[in-house]
């Protein structure tokens, strides 16, 4: 700098710099972008569109695991004394009283009600198999509360599918799903 | 160079005349030839040298093996069976390079631990040591990444647990695991970002260790009185042949041990579920991580209650999120472990509560690996609890108290006189 840009004004210069530092910057963050999005899913994994499953061969106490969006989903048609059991539950002794239930309002409680298929379905139960705690595929008909137990890090969920003992901070979710007929439910 | 100016005469004409343009052999002579190390240094620190070696091991059986290897979910499988049966001498490469990985990190641990016993990461040490950490993250990376490729069992829900980590960052976690894996899942884009990353990660990790190597010529090698050279001419030798004979003894020693398990136990290390091929819909029985990350894997299942906000019931940090948290802050303590330890004095030998105190922690992390081995449930989970306060005690405790509190048994005034009065 000269002798004369050392006074207390910005002048021209500092602004021309300034100036041509943000459009350097902007380009540099605008072509770096590019780079870093190639990353994220790609247009045929999000084409991944949903799915119909055949249920009536399903009986009570029976458990089918189907795969959707590269996870495993868990279909079960409970036993009455199972969904007895899960009712029964006192919403206070779950470690995480939302529903996680994208068929149900956003903070709804995890009620076996807002966990299972609605009125008159209340024996299915729709769930992605991914363990909320970091992703493994829970075992069925296991566990301390008779519902899943996931073998990586030992978190026991209950017939609704609600974390009730180990490191998984949520319920099991459930997908947005519906029966379109009495036998088939469309899943996504 | 700590050592001074450089010593170096080219002899022939050609030397002279390429000394003038680019003097690399100068720059080699004085790091690997003239450079002075002191002349008490003992067997455990030739695993700078061994680890050099495993790192040059790995990247020749790497480039190898991505000759004849596939990154597609389809193929992958089948491929590694191919090197295995059909490639000349596959089999050999790939025992070598995953029997390569596992000696890398027996390596690493007893360098980091011979750097805790004499101090070494002390001032002016602090850029040496932050630098062998960095190397040791991005190490942990690459041998991740690598034990994806099989697409095994256990390459796959090791995927699935370590790229879920992420999704216990609030609020973006799940947009960035899916950035990380390119989609809802562990598949094939997946395996083949890991493929690009892990033949890239091994270069990287060369480029740091030409600076730690550098850092370390800059100050000088630390010796187990960590005393600082006081009498280049007395307390010195030059490193070659002394300090590289004695690492090259060391790397023959450790290669017959290698080679042992190269050819005799070839999969010991490793784990039978990865020889199953990866399937989405069923995790196996156990997922243990290989056996270098059992101490985090320990940590990380430790924490399994939530953190509530003082006095209410607000979870601050969920138990998955803790976990998390724990085991990345087990590796981020050793960033600031130069000033968590501030006695002046380095070697253990002249530090007699430091001395217990290491070897306990030391124990520690051994228990902690075999925890990270058991199954998460019941006395299990208690002891990795205790063992993972106790690593994190360790660090942010007893090492600031010990500075305060401890007494140094008298040093002997230099280098000279420590040898001398051993050796008479």
């Amino acid at each position: 700098m000269s002798a004369a840009d050392t006074g207390k004004d910005p002048n021209r210069r500092d602004f021309l710099y300034l100036a041509t530092g943000t459009v350097a910057a902007v380009g540099a963050a605008a072509t770096a972008w590019p780079f870093v999005s190639q990353m994220n899913p790609n247009a045929a994994t999000r084409a991944l569109a949903s799915i119909e499953v055949d249920v009536s061969s399903i009986e009570p106490g029976q458990a089918i695991t189907i795969k959707w969006r590269g996870k495993p989903v868990f279909i079960r048609n409970r036993t009455d004394k199972e969904v007895e059991e899960a009712k029964a539950v006192d919403l206070g002794e779950l470690k995480d009283p939302v529903a996680r239930n994208d068929n149900a309002p956003g903070g709804a409680p995890a009620t076996d009600e807002n966990r299972a298929a609605g009125d008159g379905r209340e024996n299915w139960i729709v769930m992605i198999g991914s363990c909320t705690h970091l992703g493994c595929v829970p075992v069925g008909l296991s566990g301390d509360f008779g519902g899943w137990f996931c073998p990586c890090h030992g978190s026991h969920y209950d017939t609704a599918g609600r974390i009730r003992k180990g490191p998984a901070p949520e319920n099991l979710h459930v997908p947005h799903f519906e029966f379109t007929s009495d036998t088939t439910i469309l899943i996504g | 160079m700590s050592a001074g100016h450089s010593t170096y005469e080219p002899k022939t004409g050609f030397g002279k005349w390429m000394d003038e343009r680019l003097p690399l052999t100068r720059l080699v002579y004085d790091s690997f030839v003239a450079y002075p190390v002191p002349r008490n240094l003992n067997n455990w620190y030739t695993f700078g040298g061994i680890l050099s070696l495993m790192l040059a091991i790995q990247l020749i059986t790497g480039i190898v093996l991505a000759m004849h290897y596939a990154a597609t979910t389809g193929v992958a499988f089948t491929s590694v069976e191919n090197i295995m049966r059909d490639v000349n001498y596959g089999w050999l490469m790939r025992r070598m390079h995953a029997n390569g990985a596992s000696f890398f990190f027996i390596a690493v641990y007893i360098h980091m631990f011979r750097g805790m016993y004499y101090g070494s990461y002390k001032q002016p040490r602090e850029v040496l040591w932050i630098l062998g950490v960095v190397i040791f993250l991005l190490m942990m990376a690459a041998a991740f990444m690598g034990y994806v490729l099989p697409w095994g069992q256990m390459s796959f829900w090791g995927a699935t647990v370590i790229t879920g980590f992420f999704s216990a960052i609030p609020i973006v976690g799940e947009s960035i695991q899916q950035w990380l894996l390119g989609g809802f899942a562990v598949d094939n884009p997946t395996l083949n970002r890991f493929f690009s990353l892990h033949y890239l990660l091994p270069f990287m990790i060369a480029g740091v260790v030409v600076l730690h190597v550098w850092a370390l010529h800059v100050t000088g090698q630390t010796n187990p009185t960590g005393i600082e050279v006081k009498n280049i001419r007395k307390e010195t030798v030059p490193f070659t042949p002394y300090a590289t004979m004695k690492d090259a003894f060391a790397m023959v020693v450790f290669l017959i041990v290698f080679c042992w398990f190269v050819f005799y136990l070839p999969d010991y290390l490793g784990h039978p579920d990865n020889y199953v091929e990866a399937d989405p819909l069923k995790t196996p029985a156990h997922i243990v991580p290989e056996w270098y990350f059992l101490p985090f894997y320990a940590i990380l299942r430790a924490v399994t209650f939530n953190i509530y906000l003082p006095f209410t019931d607000l979870v601050l940090i969920n138990s998955k999120l803790g976990g998390v948290i724990a085991m990345f802050g087990s590796i981020a303590v050793l960033f600031f472990l130069p000033w968590l330890d501030s006695s002046p004095v380095r070697s253990a030998t002249y530090r007699p509560l430091y001395k217990q105190f290491f070897w306990i922690f030391a124990g520690v992390c051994v228990m902690l690996g075999w925890l990270g081995s058991r199954p998460a449930e019941g006395i299990y989970t208690l002891l990795a609890q205790i063992c993972t306060a106790y690593y994190f005690i360790h660090f942010l405790v007893i090492l600031p108290w010990l500075s305060r509190v401890e007494k140094p048994r008298p040093m002997p005034a230099s280098i000279a006189e420590a040898v001398l009065s051993k050796n008479g």
